[in-house]
């Protein structure tokens, strides 16, 4: 992986899906995802957008190892994760995977600074470290004054950007965002979207799920999802091949 | 970024014990009311537990100490009531031998001995204070009995004295009265010598008893020496005069003297007595155990499954509430493993506070009930120091299944709305 800021000479895949769908099995089974090829490389802010109820999160979930693919393969910074143990996908999502979602998903009775810590316990961290780290990372996402506050006492712009730290505080190789300013004002959601901007300009490579076409245009590349289907809908030449097989690597 | 890279593939998962109780303790205290609704389900289990344990060993023990001072050191001796009669040989003599304190008192472990006998009533006749009740009553008893008697029944209380060896021989008319005889007679002060009339025979009242640690009925009665009453009212032929032998032993010596006494009073025919020996404590002990002790043990029980479930049930709740909390853990990586042991330590932890309580609980219930009803309060350290350890046993049992269904909630739905 690259350092970031470095100059990147040649795109390095952070995820590969190939044929990779998900149905959901039922009386009338459900494709919530149509078998599709993807890649996403090192430093992408991909966004993926697309009306209600045509598979996004399935699709985020599928890319955090939240839930399995019911077909195809998904590779994640070179590891194929078909085989990989509950264990194992666990401790890849510890160390590999940030996710910020519309909801926030903080312990409400527990401080900014002890939330941020919560994305640190279960990856490896040694516990005399989980501060410093929680508190660089409060600092990054501007709320170093904040740290003591519990999410009661926060503002929904405030909220996001601790799950925000949460999530970089790992120093994650994807970070996911599902529709990540659905519960914030518009001042609000400029700043956190900055902030994921910023982040994305240190190299931090990013997938944001959004039916908000304002958030899909800050993405260097999107994608459109419609009842499953994934198409291509920012730059056709990049490693975008419909439903087709095979990836360039 | 600033903040140092942690986080490498292959590096040991450092989920410490330490973590582990920081994230049980914030579970706990997240809900402190509904943490102390759960505890309390436990504290009365435990508080029962433990009560009823330390008010069985109190009372027990209770038992004990009045038996290990009295009823244990006592041996009684008895001369049957029908005998010496069918030989018409004179006047009934007792069984027992003139000298029975003596031979009583040569009897290894033996501390005091006294013979005494109730004489009948009707032979005795009217007892009067004659300054004061010419009437008279006939409802008094007359007990008749040796120096060694007032030995061996313990007075606590004397108001003037008893009789001795001396009075004994010469057959002096002397008396000693119980204070409840003395208050019907009237008599409460000995400094000008007063006398009673019993059947018309005056006799000297010398003492009054106050209080006895055996035998409280010699408070209500007259005792005369063995001697003058057998002057005055011989037991005649064909009677039998009842008399028996109070033996105060040492500790632990009664079962010894019983079973010596009556060859020592009667070499020639030890049968012809009965020895009375206390019975034995530990079957005392066993039975105040077994009554009440089985039926509060069985409530204790009860109260503890029910605290159980109790705990069960709020943290079944508590893991059904806080899904979206635990799928976010497994998002952030936790195992199922790490999920499991923290309710599990949540609950162990709210048994444990359970059982601390329960324990205080219960020792104060003991120390009240003790202190209100004058005993010694006795809580073994094997009935109180594992209370909470059982709080913590039963908090891991009933967390189990919370538990274990909470290792079931998946990652995904975290971020299901
Ligand atoms: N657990 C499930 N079981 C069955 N069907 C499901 C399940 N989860 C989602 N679906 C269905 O899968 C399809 C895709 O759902 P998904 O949540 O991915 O949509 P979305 O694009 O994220 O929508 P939104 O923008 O409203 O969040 C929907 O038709 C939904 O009803
Ligand atoms: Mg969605």
């Amino acid at each position: 992986m690259t350092r970031p800021g470095a100059v990147q000479v040649a795109a390095q895949p952070v995820m590969a899906l190939r044929g990779c769908g998900l149905t959901y099995p039922g009386e009338t089974p459900v494709h919530a995802v149509r078998p599709v090829d993807l890649v996403i490389n090192q430093g992408d802010h991909v966004a993926i957008i697309g009306p209600s109820g045509s598979g996004k999160s399935t699709l985020l979930n599928i890319l955090g190892l939240l839930d399995r693919p019911t077909e195809g393969t998904y590779e994640l910074t070179g590891i194929a994760t078909g085989e990989l143990s509950d264990v194992a996908r666990a401790g890849l999502r510890s160390r590999k995977l940030g996710f910020v979602f519309q909801a926030f998903h903080l312990i409400a009775h527990r401080t900014a600074e002890e939330n941020v810590m919560l994305g640190l316990l279960y990856g490896g961290t040694p516990r005399r470290l989980r501060r410093g780290i929680a508190r660089e990372a409060l600092a990054r996402v501007g709320l170093s004054h904040r740290v003591d506050a519990v999410p009661a006492r926060m503002s929904g712009g405030e909220r996001q950007r601790v799950a925000i730290a949460r999530a970089l505080a790992v120093r994650p190789a994807l970070l996911l965002c599902d529709e990540p300013t659905g519960n914030l004002d518009s001042a609000n959601a400029g700043a956190v979207l900055s902030l994921v901007g910023d982040l994305n300009a240190d190299g931090m490579t990013i997938v944001t799920v959004t039916h908000d076409t304002a958030v899909a245009r800050r993405a260097g590349r999107t994608l459109t999802m419609r009842d499953g289907h994934l198409t291509e809908s920012g730059r056709p030449q990049d490693t975008w091949l419909g439903t087709g097989h095979g990836i360039p690597s | 970024m600033g903040f140092r890279r942690s986080t490498r593939g292959d590096r040991p998962p450092t989920f410490t014990f330490a973590d582990l109780l920081d994230e049980a303790i914030s579970g706990i205290v997240q809900r402190p009311s509904r943490t102390a609704l759960t505890a309390l389900g436990i504290v009365l289990g435990v508080g029962t537990l433990v009560a009823v344990l330390g008010l069985t060993t109190t009372t027990a023990n209770q038992i004990s100490q009045r038996f290990n001072v009295l009823s244990a050191t006592e041996v009684l001796v008895k001369a049957p009531e029908d005998t010496g009669g069918d030989d018409g040989a004179g006047s009934s003599r007792s069984l027992l031998p003139e000298d029975a304190d003596d031979r009583a008192m040569g009897i290894l472990g033996v501390v005091n001995a006294g013979t005494f006998r109730t004489v009948p009533a009707d032979f005795v006749g009217k007892i009067s204070n004659t300054s004061v009740d010419p009437g008279g009553y006939q409802d008094i008893d007359v007990v008749a009995a040796t120096a060694g008697f007032f030995d061996a029944v313990h007075p606590t209380e004397v108001q003037g004295r008893v009789f001795d060896r001396g009075m004994q021989e010469r057959a002096d008319r002397v008396v000693v009265l119980g204070v409840n005889a003395a208050r019907r007679l009237g008599i409460s002060n000995l400094d000008r010598g007063p006398a009673i009339l019993l059947g018309g025979v005056p006799a000297t009242v010398i003492g009054i008893l106050g209080d006895t640690e055996r035998r409280p009925e010699v408070l209500s009665a007259i005792l005369i020496p063995m001697s003058t009453a057998g002057d005055l009212w011989p037991t005649p032929a064909g009677v039998a005069a009842n008399e028996q032998m109070l033996v105060d032993t040492k500790m632990g010596a009664a079962p010894v003297v019983a079973r010596q006494v009556a060859f020592a009073l009667r070499p020639d025919n030890p049968s012809a007595l009965s020895v009375t020996a206390p019975p034995d404590p530990h079957a005392l002990h066993d039975n105040v155990a077994g009554d009440l002790g089985q039926l509060f043990m069985i409530l204790a029980l009860v109260c503890l499954v029910i605290g159980g479930l109790g705990i069960a049930n709020t943290m079944l709740v508590s893991v059904l509430e806080r899904t979206p909390e635990v799928g976010l853990r497994r998002a952030l990586g936790a195992h199922r493993k790490h999920i499991a042991l923290q309710f599990l330590t949540e609950s162990g932890i709210v048994g444990t506070i359970g059982g601390l309580i329960g324990a205080s609980v219960g020792a104060v219930t003991v120390t009240v009930v003790s202190v209100t009803q004058g005993w010694t309060p006795v809580i073994q350290p094997w009935a109180f120091l594992p209370a909470p350890v059982v709080g913590t046993l039963i908090g891991l049992a009933a967390g189990t299944y919370p538990a274990l269904r909470a290792t079931r909630i998946e990652p995904v739905e975290a971020f299901r709305r």
